[in-house]
This record gives structure tokens, sequence and C-alpha cells, in this order.
């Protein structure tokens, strides 16, 4: 059973508080931050990326935010979409190995190499890719390198998908999923903040 | 990776391109579904949304968000500064369409382009005002993953005049661009304008 408002869940806002309140003041932002939700993740039509593959790539995405309540939400999202266990833990070790701090990348080079801040390449470990099996893996590849070093993307990280499978129409899906996770987690860390500084006045 | 030559390798606040790097729907073969999620007829006319229309109700939703997010001006931040948090978080993801797009929009709007420019060419640490390095700071933190936005930038963003619907605003403008930069970093490129 999904929540009326899930970033209201993230952030923990309650009815009536004065941060709801303050959400409400812009309803069409509240309704479609949403509908986005309920388009990626309850679609009318799931087309070529499957329900439980869109929630194991929610459930690496937030994990690899270390944000708590979005771990606990859409790691609830992937049992309910009836992932099996060896699955869900294959999740949660990745989302372990895979911890970092971003953004980092490169530059088109010139002037900006000198703001180059190189980091780490991630790829799903063999053990659990036998487990995810290539397209959730190919996935999860792909969402660390969004999240963590969006500027080193290149036009052979989509060729890697489509070799595990994914259509350019998937592959839509799949960044639009990944990206729209990075805007409604910090949407709901700035939120969260925003609403703790309302419940108690300095 | 991409052939050299016409990719820009500075921020700027010039007009780029931007290439797709899988095969956007053809104007021609756009269905009705796909133009009600373009909402603007207009957007037909861009790669970049008619390779989004392959998955029309995500991309109809996340263009209402857009709209009311920087367009919605009635209460809260002024346009101008909405477009300054887009831009922020945009020098620091790294991408170069995104802050070439909405540091246009900031420097239009506030009649600040020097200011802007410094943005553009320091990078996020460029001492733009008190209210204005509020509101970058604040991009910034929330731009960061792990995000590490928190009492400090609420507090800095308050003193610097900001009440809550406006914070609001920065937050909102600040995560969308975390949405927006991986789409256009990820699925195509900026180009010059031949």
């Amino acid at each position: 059973m999904l929540p009326p408002d899930v970033l209201d869940t993230l952030a923990g806002i309650a009815p009536g508080s004065p941060l709801d309140l303050l959400r409400r003041r812009k309803p069409v932002t509240r309704e479609n931050a949403q509908a986005s939700f309920l388009a990626l993740f309850a679609p009318a039509d799931p087309g070529g990326v499957s329900v439980l593959e869109r929630a194991a790539v929610a459930a690496f995405v937030a994990g690899i935010h270390d944000d708590p309540a979005a771990r606990d939400f859409y790691g609830a999202m992937l049992s309910a979409a009836g992932a099996p266990a060896p699955l869900g833990a294959a999740i949660v070790r990745e989302v372990a190995g895979a911890a970092g701090s971003g953004p980092y990348g490169s530059f088109p080079a010139g002037p900006l190499s000198r703001e180059d801040a190189p980091g780490r390449l991630f790829s799903v470990a063999p053990g659990s890719r036998a487990i995810l099996g290539d397209r959730i893996a190919a996935a999860l590849d792909h969402a660390h390198m969004l999240v963590f070093h969006p500027r080193d993307a290149t036009p052979a990280a989509l060729r890697k998908l489509e070799a595990a499978g994914w259509s350019a129409t998937d592959i839509v899906t799949l960044s639009q999923l990944v990206s729209f996770l990075c805007f409604q987690l910090r949407a709901a860390c700035g939120l969260r903040a925003l609403g703790a500084s309302l419940r108690s006045p300095s | 990776m991409t052939e050299p030559g016409n990719e820009p390798t500075v921020f700027t606040r010039d007009q780029l391109d931007w290439v797709p790097w899988l095969d956007p729907v053809p104007e021609g073969e756009l269905t009705a579904r796909q133009r009600a999620g373009l909402v603007d007829a207009a957007r037909a006319k861009s790669p970049y949304f008619r390779l989004l229309a392959r998955d029309p109700d995500i991309l109809g939703a996340r263009t209402r968000a857009d709209k009311d997010i920087f367009y919605n001006t009635a209460e809260g931040l002024p346009r101008a500064e909405r477009e300054l948090a887009a831009a922020a978080s945009s020098r620091s993801n790294g991408c170069i369409y995104c802050a070439s797009v909405h540091a246009r929009h900031a420097a239009t709007y506030s009649k600040r382009p020097a200011d802007i420019d410094r943005l553009l060419a320091e990078g996020v640490g460029a001492d733009i005002g008190e209210r204005w390095n509020a509101i970058t700071v604040a991009a910034v933190a929330l731009t960061a993953t792990p995000s590490r936005f928190g009492a400090v930038e609420l507090e800095r963003l308050r003193r610097a005049g900001l009440d809550d619907l406006a914070i609001a605003d920065v937050i909102h403008a600040a995560s969308f661009f975390a949405w927006a930069n991986r789409l256009m970093l990820s699925l195509g490129r900026a180009a010059k304008v031949a």
C-alpha cells in the first residue's frame, strides 16, 4: 500500500504540521512530485522495465544515498515487488560496497581539467551479479555513476546497458528513475531539516 | 568518447546545443500520449524532450513539477534566485549545458551578469554577496551525495533574509537540478552552436 504522499513520508511531515501547510502552498509541485513517483513505481504500463527491476534499482540508489528513511521505504518496496530474499540481500551487500561521496569526475579536457576529481568506478561484484542477473547488475553499475559522478557519463556507458538487454526506451526510464530519486531524496533531506527547525524555534 | 572540436570546455552563458546519444522520437511520429507528456507543444522541436518522450508519463509529471518550481513566483523566492540555485547545482555537478541555460536566466532576471560569470568562472566558492553565497552553499550541500544540508545552511539562509517558503523554494530548485543534470549529462552532450 503506497502512502498518499511519498515525499511527506520520507521527510517525516505530519498532516497539519507547519511544513505540511507550507508544502500545500505549492500544490502543483507537491502533486507532480507524487505523480512522478507513481509514473515510475506504479506505472500504468511498465513497458520494458519490470516493477521488480524498478524497485531493485531504487533500493540500491536509496542505500547509496545513506538515507535511512529512503532505504527502509524502497527496501520494503523491493520485498513487496516479490524479490526473492537472495536478491534483496545482494542489493544490501552491493550498497555496503558502493558507499562513497560525490559529485566527482572529470570535465572535458581543457581549462576545467584542473577541477577534475577522479574517483571510483563501481561494478557489481561477480557473486552478486550471478544473483541479480545481467540486466539489474548493469543498471546498478550505471546508477552508481549517475548518482556519484554523472559528469563521467559517456555513450559507452549506454552501450553497456544495451549489451545487457536495455532498449533505448528502457534506458530513458532507468535514467528518469535514478535521476528522479536524486531529486526526491534531496528534497526529503532539505524538507526534513526545515521541518526540524520549525518544530524547535530558536 | 565524443568527437572533439565542438564540445564546450568551459562554463559559459552562451547558447549551447545538446546532442542526444540515443534516438529521439521523430517529431512526425509522436503519439498523442507522447505529445501530452511534452506538455508544451513547442517542446516537440527539442531532441532532448523528444528523447524523454519515449516514456511520456514520467516526462509529463516532471515537466509540470519543473514549471511550477521555477515559474510559479506568486510567492516565495524570486525567479532570479531559483535560477541561481539551479546554476549552482549545475556548476557543482559539472553540467556545462544546464549551467549555461540557468546562468543566462539568473543573469537576465537579476541583472547581475558579472556575479553569475564569477560563479561560472571561479566555481561555487566565488564570493557573490552574502545572500547569493548562502543560496549557493545551500544548493551545493544538497547536490552532494550523501546530501549534507542541515541546520548550518538553514541558519545562513535565514540570516540572509529568506523566510520558510523561500527556503523551501531553494530546496526544490536545487534538488530539481539533481534530476535535470543527470539526464542532460548522461543521455547526450553539450555542443557549441555551429
